[in-house]
């Protein structure tokens, strides 16, 4: 299936997200999420469904002001 | 200084963004002797480590991290972005920034005082970037928020204080609340002035990562912004129009 993560169109097969976050090889890494502008937390990652044409959102540590 | 419960030793928040590299970084926040530093939470590609990288770089300052929501827009938006930061930072913490408009970056104060009511009810502790206006401050106040910062100058401007009668008129209004002067200051007489006027600290980042000597700029704003508090606790004299001699003129020869 087609879900859009951080804006770009990638093709997953994982259905959960956090089998999908291993398959896009973030694996360990240390990223905060959130599923059609509702964040998901890292506890819900593995009963999450993603479905054809979500938004996914993946966000890591940056420097900021 | 108290921040929600917290005492902290330093006046100075350092942000992390735009330094020349990481070590400049590390360098400039150990100069500032700054014991708080703000971070942001962006996309990251799958594979890439920069957040890692960042992450480890932060936390063997052994600063505390100010979370920020830069960029947001919408309560929507920082409510969501805060959440993220709250897990990732491991922290209660979050710089509040809901952006109203993009020249000035001013903030957004209907939604501001709005994300700062929801997130406060969810156990964040909000540090407001918000105006120097009263009635914001005292709606902000009521949402939950313990902390206040309004700005001195539009974000990245390095104006310094552009409006000193309202910031003035704020630190008297709210005499017990800590308030940091975030964002505009370009100078550490800038920052110098913010303390004199009784602010609790100032938050600063791109006058120290765009100087051309970033660690010598943030040891010039530590010192400056030392003074300054000191100076606020000597109680300063009171400005006057006219002239008067500091020399006595008691006992002054006549030799006209």
């Amino acid at each position: 299936m087609k879900i859009i993560v951080n804006g770009q169109s990638l093709e997953v097969t994982a259905t959960l997200l956090d089998a999908a976050l291993g398959e896009l090889g973030y694996g360990e890494a240390r990223v905060a999420t959130a599923l059609n502008g509702e964040f998901v937390p890292g506890s819900a990652r593995a009963s999450t469904n993603l479905g054809d044409g979500d938004r996914l959102e993946i966000l890591a540590p940056m420097q900021g002001g | 200084m108290r921040l929600y419960g917290v005492d902290i030793g330093s006046r100075l928040l350092l942000g992390t963004a735009q330094y020349p590299s990481p070590a400049i970084l590390g360098d400039a926040v150990e100069a500032s002797r700054a014991e708080i530093v703000t971070v942001s939470l962006r996309r990251e590609a799958g594979g890439d480590q920069h957040g890692q990288a960042f992450w480890t770089l932060i936390r063997d300052m052994g600063v505390r991290v100010l979370p920020n929501t830069a960029g947001c827009h919408t309560v929507k938006e920082a409510v969501t972005t805060a959440q993220m930061a709250r897990e990732v930072f491991d922290t209660n913490w979050i710089k509040l920034e809901v952006i109203g408009d993009n020249d000035t970056l001013c903030p957004n104060v209907f939604e501001l005082v709005e994300a700062a009511r929801v997130l406060s009810e969810d156990g964040f502790e909000v540090f407001p970037y918000t105006t120097e206006d009263l009635v914001v401050a005292e709606h902000l106040l009521q949402a939950g928020c313990k902390v206040l910062m309004p700005w001195g100058a539009p974000i990245g401007t390095g104006l310094g204080l552009n409006n000193v009668y309202g910031l003035r008129t704020m630190r008297a209004h709210f005499s017990d609340v800590p308030m940091i002067i975030d964002a505009g200051i370009g100078l550490p007489s800038h920052a110098a002035h913010a303390m004199e006027l009784g602010f609790d600290a100032v938050l600063l980042n791109t006058a120290v990562a765009r100087a051309g000597n970033p660690v010598a700029m943030a040891q010039a704003f530590a010192q400056a912004i030392e003074a300054g508090s000191m100076a606020r606790s000597a109680d300063p004299m009171e400005a006057r129009d006219m002239a008067s001699p500091s020399t006595p003129v008691l006992g002054k020869a006549s030799l006209g």
